[in-house]
Formats: C-alpha cells, structure tokens, sequence
C-alpha cells in the first residue's frame, strides 16, 4: 500500500510516470500529446501512474506498479456525488 | 468487495475529484451504501493526465467516462470497456471477464474461453485439431446464460 503524504493547501493531483512526464511542461508538446490522445492497446502495458488517493481514512501515494504481481481492475468514473 | 478479493484483485478506482472531496463522499454517502466505507484506494486525478494516457478523459466535459481496464499481473492491459456517464457498469460482467482471463492464463493459453462462456461451463483447446470443429464443440445457445 502507497505511503501517506503530508497535506498542503493545493489539491494534490496524479500524472503518468516515464515517457511522457518531461515533455508535459513544455506548452508545445503538451499541445500534441493532448492531439494525440488515443485509446491504447489491449495486450499492451498499461501506462504507468502515481496519484494521490484516499484510503480508508489516509491520504496516501498510489502506484500503479506498485500492484504487479497483481491482478488490478481500475474504474474511472465522472465524479464524486453523481448519479450512477 | 469479498468477490474482488477472492479472485485476488485489487480495485483502484479515479476521477478528477480531489482527494479531500473522495473523503468527504466517503464519509458522508458510500458509508451509507458500503458497511465501514469503500475499501480500496479512491484516486485523483484533477486535471486528467492520467485519463488522458488511458484515452478516456472528456477534455470538452473535463471530466473521466466510464472506463474499466482489466491489467493482469505482469502489468497488461488484458481488456477494456468505457461507457459514457449516464450508464453504469455491470460488476458481475467484469468478475466473469477476469475468471476467464485468469484461467487462459493459469493455462498458459492451453485453453479459451469461448463465447458466453462463465466459470463451470466449456472451454475450448486451440490447436490443430479444433480447425473447422468448433461447431461441433460449441453451440449458439452457450452465448447465453
């Protein structure tokens, strides 16, 4: 399980890990890869992330590599205190 | 989740909800829904850099669809489905897709599992001796319960 972190007053958020993490400051190349959004592949690796996640009463780091060896089901949703 | 965790997965769930707004709806809803609230990690993701990399971040909406990826232990993407908001997911539907695929993987693809296909039922062994046979070892009603 990721580690908890120390709270600040911005909304800490998630982001790829690897490839794509340099070129995402740079307004340029942040321009093309949003173009380039596409859905991947099945049989490919899942895209690598960290994000902040609430867990059972922490606030902690999630990994997504952190869960290999792992059979791992990730659901995205619209929002919080919606419908569905 | 005791069905999650008995085929041994681990459920992550994200949206681009911060982290503090995941508590508050934890606390003061899915507690209500879920006895001792929800139990696995509950992720941010404001902004959507990671919807993004998985190619299911509304930009115009700003907001995450409904997508549902099934990554197995080696880190893969085994399988898919993204829905947009209005409708929800069928939970049974994607335990039966992870039985299946760990099966096929626990057989190390010896085995598929055809069409309809749910644990207790038929598998099929790929191989030359299947070519042109499938008729005779699968029939179109085993597509439903």
């Amino acid at each position: 399980m990721g580690e908890e972190f120390e709270l600040h007053c911005a909304r800490p958020t998630g982001g790829p890990v690897g490839a794509n993490e340099e070129s995402q400051s740079d307004e340029t190349s942040e321009k093309t890869s949003r173009e380039e959004m596409k859905m991947i592949m099945v049989g490919q690796k899942a895209p690598d992330f960290a994000a902040p996640a609430y867990h059972k009463g922490k606030f902690v780091n999630v990994k997504l590599s952190d869960y290999l060896g792992k059979w791992v089901l990730l659901c995205f949703y619209p929002g919080d205190f919606t419908f569905v | 989740m005791p069905e999650f965790e008995k085929l041994g997965v681990q459920i992550l769930s994200m949206s681009i909800d911060s982290v503090f707004v995941h508590k508050m709806w934890d606390d003061h809803e899915l507690s209500k829904m879920v006895d001792g609230g929800i139990p696995f990690p509950m992720m941010s993701d404001v902004g959507g850099k990671v919807g993004t990399a998985y190619g299911i971040y509304d930009e115009q909406a700003g907001v995450e669809t409904r997508g549902r990826f099934i990554i197995d232990p080696d880190g893969v993407v085994q399988g898919y489905e993204v829905l947009t908001p209005p409708v929800g997911r069928n939970v049974s539907e994607a335990i039966r897709q992870v039985q299946a695929f760990q099966l096929v993987r626990e057989t190390k693809g010896g085995e598929a599992t055809p069409s309809g296909w749910r644990p207790g039922k038929k598998t099929l062994k790929p191989g030359p001796d299947l070519v042109g046979k499938v008729w005779e070892e699968w029939k179109t009603d085993m597509a439903f319960d």
